[in-house]
């Protein structure tokens, strides 16, 4: 599904990921862990094609054919989902409209005719009702006020809504309580498949426990150092970083 | 002959024409002398220091337009507010059309200025409100010297107009360039309400300049709501000068909607005076190329516990420019005043330029002004955010405008046309985003 080659990238004159490889397959998912700063939110935007960062090596492919001439959108019509550690607050478009907005898109994209409103009203109530969203909610700015914790469920409902073969979520865990993330949890579990795949980033076991990885990758200063089983992610909640630092110098 | 020569000379031969017994006869006779005086406004003024005159002031324009064009309602249709019955005051170059109107005297009077001016039961309105608030400037004075046609609307104590009103200007273009300068009073007596929706289309690519002056009156409890859509050809100029007298306990509100022609110039002052009222000053423009438009307001504050609220959106792509202006004064006396002001835009092209100056004169101490003004680009994170999410880069961006301009349309009461503007700002935009309004 997903497959990066050696990939160099940084903002300005700073090199930020510095060579990763990694392989996700269908039916896969993988787990990012790795401290502050190590530029794990920097690859999820790399993927998801954000044009502040510049590609200096190496290459993205997906399902075999390389993305990174494509635009954003692009990525996101071949099935590419971010759920953003910090997402945006935009004023004066409501959730409902800006999902109708992302869907239809979607759909033109690929040459398909607007979804029929009954459809996407009835997708609408079964995704929130899914992630257990109020649906008042939807009606609201998107983002704009929201909890930290209500933006996070509110991803995972779009991307319910979006049905991508690619979801990063980038500490979708972060600012959620402990009935949220196991409601969050179980909704990514039921849009799992064998023909879609997940890269979860994270900083903690928690989440792990709800969503079971197969692969867990550490990612320090840039580089993937470490990749082992779902028992890795203990390992290291259990004794932090630094023992692979060590392992490394 | 420069155009100034040209009215001056042209005004001896109107006045002619015109009955020596009208109630405005000296009037006009003053203001004629006035404008000669002052001549048209120069960047040298201070409150015309962006906003040149030059170039529009330039063709050979008719004065006084031949009116014989007539009109289909189905060929202009579009311009009328067609899904709501509505009263209807409409005028092809400057003459009144009965066949495209709708007006009344049942309870209310929705009808021409024409009329208030000649006929004797309307003196005692024209001699207590005509040219009564505009101040005396040389635009005013110029439009005040050949008064004789608008739109008159006079809505009795107690009265509640039955349906929103249209005042339309269409201009032919059938001489080579047309000069405009109608003249509207609104007197809306206590406890009275009024919706009118204002616009002026010129019809063909001919140059048009257009000087209108409206006079607002609200008495105690009054509610009138005012909306000005601004969407007209590239050749077509707009100065658009109102002013408002308010009383105790009104609310007036205007929205002006500045989607189009070549130079739009806004003077719009609010003058508070009595206590409890609110003045609602709200616009939305979104222009490019070469066009520009000026949003000139101000609010006095003469009598305590009254609020003003301003809020201007522009945005602004390729060469086009914008000015705000935005003057509030708080008299000595007016304490317990609320008055905010704020003006937000967004240059798409960096070729495009806004001047925003707002000017506070506050002199009660016990009151509380806020005001604020912005000058962005699109914010990127937003955009990528849309992207993200399959949006392509063109309506995302169309998103983020609609959204910006979105606070300013919520507070249209009438939802026809809020639907109305919000499908020429996503044609503006040029696109067809799937969100519904
Ligand atoms: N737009 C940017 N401009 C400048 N520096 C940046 C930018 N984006 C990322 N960086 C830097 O790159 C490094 C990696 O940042 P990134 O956000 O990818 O880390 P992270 O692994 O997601 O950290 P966290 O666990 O705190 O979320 C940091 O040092 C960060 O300051
Ligand atoms: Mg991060």
């Amino acid at each position: 599904m997903l497959k990066v080659n050696n990939l160099r990238a940084g903002i300005e004159e700073k090199e930020i990921l510095k060579g990763i490889n990694l392989e996700i397959k269908a039916g896969e998912v993988h787990a990012i862990m790795g401290p502050n700063g190590s530029g794990k939110s920097t690859l999820s935007s790399v993927i998801a094609g954000k044009e502040e960062y510049e590609v200096l090596d190496g290459d993205i492919l997906l399902n075999g054919e390389s993305i990174l001439e494509m635009d954003p959108e692009e990525r996101a019509h071949e099935g590419v989902f971010l759920s953003f550690q910090y997402p945006v607050e935009i004023p004066g478009v409501t959730v409902t409209n800006f999902i109708k907005t992302a869907i239809n898109e979607s759909r033109k994209a690929r040459g398909l005719e607007d979804m029929p409103a009954s459809d996407m009203l009835k997708m609408i109530r079964e995704k929130s009702e899914l992630l257990e969203i109020d649906r008042k909610f939807l009606s609201r700015s998107l983002n704009e006020g929201f909890s930290g914790g209500e933006k996070k469920r509110n991803e995972i409902f779009q991307m319910a809504m979006l049905e991508p073969k690619l979801s990063i979520l980038d500490e979708t865990d972060s600012g959620l309580d402990i009935d949220a993330l196991r409601i969050v949890a179980n909704g990514v579990n039921k849009l799992r498949s064998e023909d879609n795949a997940v890269l979860v980033i994270t900083h903690y076991q928690r989440l792990l426990e709800y969503i079971v990885p197969d692969v867990v990758h550490v990612l320090v200063d840039g580089k993937i150092v470490k990749t082992g089983g779902k028992e890795l992610a203990l390992e290291l909640e259990e004794k932090g970083y630094d023992w692979i630092k060590a392992e490394l110098a | 002959m420069s155009l100034k020569d040209k009215l001056v000379s042209s005004h001896i031969v109107f006045q002619e024409s015109l009955d020596p017994d009208s109630p405005i006869y000296d009037v006009r006779n003053e203001a004629i002398k006035h404008f000669e005086e002052a001549g048209f406004p120069t960047k040298k003024d201070e409150a015309w220091k962006y906003t040149s005159l030059n170039k529009i002031i330039k063709p050979d324009y008719s004065i006084f337009p031949n009116g014989e064009a007539g009109l289909d309602y189905k060929d202009v249709k579009r311009y009328f507010l067609h899904s709501l019955d509505t009263y209807k005051i409409v005028f092809i170059d400057g003459v009144f059309s009965s066949h495209l109107s709708e007006t009344t005297h049942a309870g209310i009077d929705v009808c021409t200025m024409r009329s208030a001016l000649t006929k004797s039961k309307y003196k005692a309105v024209i001699d207590v409100y005509f040219n009564k608030i505009a101040p005396k400037e040389s635009l005013i004075s110029l439009n005040t010297a050949f008064a004789k046609e608008g739109a008159y609307i006079n809505i009795p104590k107690n009265k509640v107009a039955d349906k929103p009103i249209e005042i339309i200007h269409f201009s032919t273009g059938n001489e080579a360039a047309t000069m405009l300068q109608p003249r509207n009073l609104v007197v809306a007596g206590e406890n009275a309400e009024v919706q009118i929706i204002e616009r002026h289309q010129s019809l063909t690519e001919n140059p048009v300049l257009t000087n209108s002056v409206t006079e607002i009156f609200a008495d105690k409890r009054a509610n009138v709501d005012y909306y000005k859509i601004q969407n007209d050809t590239p050749e077509a100029s707009l100065i658009d000068n109102t002013y408002v007298d308010q009383y105790d306990d009104t609310i007036v509100s205007v929205h002006t909607f500045s989607l189009g022609g070549k130079l739009t110039r806004n003077n719009l002052n609010f003058y508070q005076k009595g206590e409890h009222i609110d003045s609602i000053l709200k616009g939305v423009t979104i222009i490019g190329e070469k066009q520009h438009v000026d949003h000139n307001t101000l609010v006095h504050h003469a009598q305590p516990n009254c609020e003003s609220h301003q809020d201007y959106k522009g945005i602004y792509d390729d060469n086009s420019t914008g000015v705000f202006n935005g003057k509030v004064y708080v008299d000595k006396i007016a304490q317990k005043t609320n008055a905010y002001q704020s003006n937000n835009n967004i240059l798409v092209d960096d070729k495009a330029t806004i001047n925003s100056k707002p000017q506070l004169e506050i002199f009660a101490d016990d009151v509380r002004c806020s005001h604020g003004c912005t000058i962005g680009q699109l914010d990127e994170s937003a955009l990528f955010y849309l992207r993200s999410r399959g949006i392509p880069k063109k309506e995302a961006r169309a998103l983020l405008m609609y959204a910006f301009a979105n606070t300013v349309l919520e507070s249209v009461k009438i939802p026809q046309l809020k639907e109305r503007i919000t499908k020429q700002i996503a044609n503006k935009l040029g696109v067809n985003v799937g969100f519904a309004l």
